[in-house]
């Protein structure tokens, strides 16, 4: 049975999760529920970078993974890194059942500009279909209005839809229904 | 989907490779990973890469001794250094020796995949255009860079090494020596030798104007500013910018080229809107900047900007094995134009050249070369041919008016009286050199007819 489920990590707003979900089973054609259920995640604090490693987080988050769940993606307020990097939006494990997406540089805010909740709501739904589309096997997507585009700036996310492009449809096709 | 290219990920931290190796593979990449040099050595020995990150610490052999290796195995092999702090020094030697780029971790994730994207695709473009790319070698190295000296070889190689970089380059040598050559070289050996290359000569312009010539103006900026005019940085537009002479530039002129070098962000002259400008900077001096370092006449920040990768041009007198191969060089060059045949130059004609000081180094010694062939004959030019360049030169108890008589009669005479020849050969208009024969009483002597 094809499952996506969402999984808070920290104190993600409840509001973010209820309007992800529908917006997901729009897309992938699947069930999407919202786990009880929260990952608390201070194990993953690098105190000086004052960020949580999104891949240690990934791999605390296996414990959380229903026998009948498929994909399981943690929303979190939190800043997120990896070693390498500055940042990162999220992470996921290609081809795997595991995926984060962070709110943390999606919000105007952080850009000191006032708050803008639609436009959170839209850039964290990209971000989701983003990281779901590697959890398919998906890479970048060399369309820049894809959600599969690579951005690492909020300015390219603004930039991409919320649907995948044809071919990137075609390729992840079916993997909910194996 | 094709994938982007082959990455080798060279680093002895499991979790860099990781992070790392993974990132690069969701973006679309081949991904390859090696904990040690040596590893990476068997890796790159098994199949082809298009791009190695390599880590600069690595306990046994690191990262600037790997590039080493393998640039000897596969010079076409893309190289960008991790370093894990800003380290001028290691970025330095790394792209000494041939290293694209380097980078600072963590990385910003735009910025990396910048980085890469940009290796990769200079890369192709680059192999779609070897043939392109070897007629335009030939070209680079400009004709009048001449020289098998050691102290020219270094220089060759260094323009090998700088050109295809990023990295700011810096030219030092006396007045000459070719600062502006080496700079045309460099453009040429890069990836932007498609683009522009604006040279800006500092020392020749007022500080006012030399700051609307880099930066440009706006309309009514300052009297006589009647249109808006684009400055040298955006002119360069994706090209390159030759600073000569920056030894000359003002402390003020100094802080706006800082922040043009730091931001890539220029203000034109009465204008308030940054521009983004795309270029990458050549510079040149015939000073000591150190010295103006000293005396607090050069901004250190600036200094340290510009002096990333340098290059020393010898004097010509520091390499006097060169003079007989730049000579017959000249006599090529001249004998075209003047279209006289002038095949040679004599064993002692080259010997007392060699042994000339030429402060004005190798422009110097074009100057004699074409004024020789002036007042030669046909066949060979012969030691004769260059005494009136150099002879001034050695006896040192004349007046300055003594000596220029002297040496404007014996230019005349060696002309065979023709003053059009004569004026030619020193460089001064027919009438002034008139109005100084008439002052030194020159009467011509007669010649005999056929
Ligand atoms: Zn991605
Ligand atoms: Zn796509």
């Amino acid at each position: 049975m094809s499952l996506i489920q969402l999984l808070p990590v920290g104190d993600a707003e409840p509001s973010w999760l209820g309007t992800l979900a529908p917006a997901l089973t729009a897309e992938f054609g699947v069930r999407c529920e919202i786990l009880t259920a929260k990952l608390d995640p201070r194990f993953s604090l690098h105190p000086e970078r004052q960020q949580y490693l999104s891949t240690e987080i990934l791999a605390r988050m296996q414990a959380y993974l229903a026998p009948n769940s498929y994909r399981l993606l943690g929303i979190t307020p939190l800043d997120l890194y990896i070693p390498i990097l500055t940042f990162v939006y999220g992470e996921a494990q290609l081809d795997g059942p595991c995926a984060i997406v962070s709110t943390y540089r999606l919000r105007q805010e952080f850009f000191g500009l006032p708050p803008d909740e639609d436009l959170l709501q839209l850039r964290l739904l990209k971000e989701a279909v983003h990281e779901l589309g590697h959890t398919l096997g998906l890479t970048h997507c060399q369309n820049y209005e894809c959600p599969m585009a690579a951005s690492h700036t909020v300015e390219l996310i603004d930039l991409k839809g919320t649907k995948l492009c044809a071919g990137c449809r075609a390729q992840s096709l079916g993997k909910f229904h194996q | 989907m094709s994938s982007k290219g082959n990455i080798l990920i060279v680093d002895d931290e499991l979790i860099v490779r990781d992070s790392l190796g993974r990132w690069f593979c969701d973006e679309g990449y081949e991904v390859g990973t090696a904990g040690s040099a040596r590893e990476a050595l068997n890796l790159v020995a098994q199949q082809p890469w298009d791009l190695a990150l390599l880590d600069i610490k690595m306990p046994g052999t690191d990262g600037i001794e790997l590039q080493r290796r393998l640039r000897e195995i596969k010079p076409n092999l893309i190289v960008i250094i991790m370093t894990g702090y800003a380290s001028v020094d290691t970025a330095v030697t790394a792209l000494k020796n041939g290293a694209y780029d380097y980078v600072v971790k963590p990385f910003d994730p735009d910025e990396i995949t910048h980085t890469v994207q940009n290796a990769l695709s200079h890369r192709r473009a680059e192999q779609e255009n070897v043939r392109l790319r070897e007629a335009v070698a030939e070209v680079a190295r400009p004709p009048e860079l001449i020289g098998q000296s050691t102290a020219m070889k270094r220089v060759f190689e260094a323009i090998v090494t700088v050109g295809p970089t990023e990295a700011t380059a810096l030219i030092t040598g006396e007045s000459g020596t070719g600062k502006e050559l080496v700079a045309r070289a460099i453009h040429a050996a890069s990836p932007r030798k498609y683009n522009r290359l604006v040279v800006i000569h500092c020392g020749a312009l007022a500080e006012t104007l030399l700051e609307s010539e880099l930066f440009g103006h706006e309309k009514g900026a300052f009297t006589g500013a009647q249109y808006r005019r684009k400055g040298s940085f955006e002119t360069a537009d994706g090209g390159s910018v030759f600073l000569d002479e920056i030894g000359d530039i003002s402390l003020k002129t100094q802080t706006d080229l800082l922040r043009v070098l730091q931001e890539r962000e220029i203000t034109r002259v009465g204008g308030n809107q940054s521009i983004h400008v795309d270029f990458r900077c050549i510079a040149a001096t015939n000073k000591s900047l150190e010295k103006l370092l000293e005396e607090g006449l050069f901004r250190p920040d600036l200094y340290y900007r510009l002096n990333v990768f340098r290059i020393e041009l010898p004097p010509l007198r520091d390499r006097r094995e060169d003079v007989p191969l730049l000579v017959e060089h000249f006599i090529r060059k001249f004998s075209g134009s003047m279209n006289k045949r002038v095949g040679s130059v004599s064993r002692e004609a080259v010997d007392k050249l060699q042994h000339y000081g030429w402060p004005g180094n190798v422009r110097e010694l074009e100057n004699a070369v074409e004024r020789a062939m002036v007042v030669a004959q046909e066949g060979e030019l012969g030691e004769k041919d260059f005494s009136l360049t150099l002879a001034s030169s050695e006896s040192a108890d004349q007046t300055l008016e003594e000596a220029e008589r002297a040496h404007i009669l014996r230019v005349v005479e060696a002309c065979g009286g023709n003053q059009t020849q004569a004026a030619t050969v020193l460089d001064i208009d027919r009438v002034t050199l008139h109005n100084k024969l008439k002052k030194y009483g020159w009467k011509r002597t007669p010649v005999e007819s056929p």
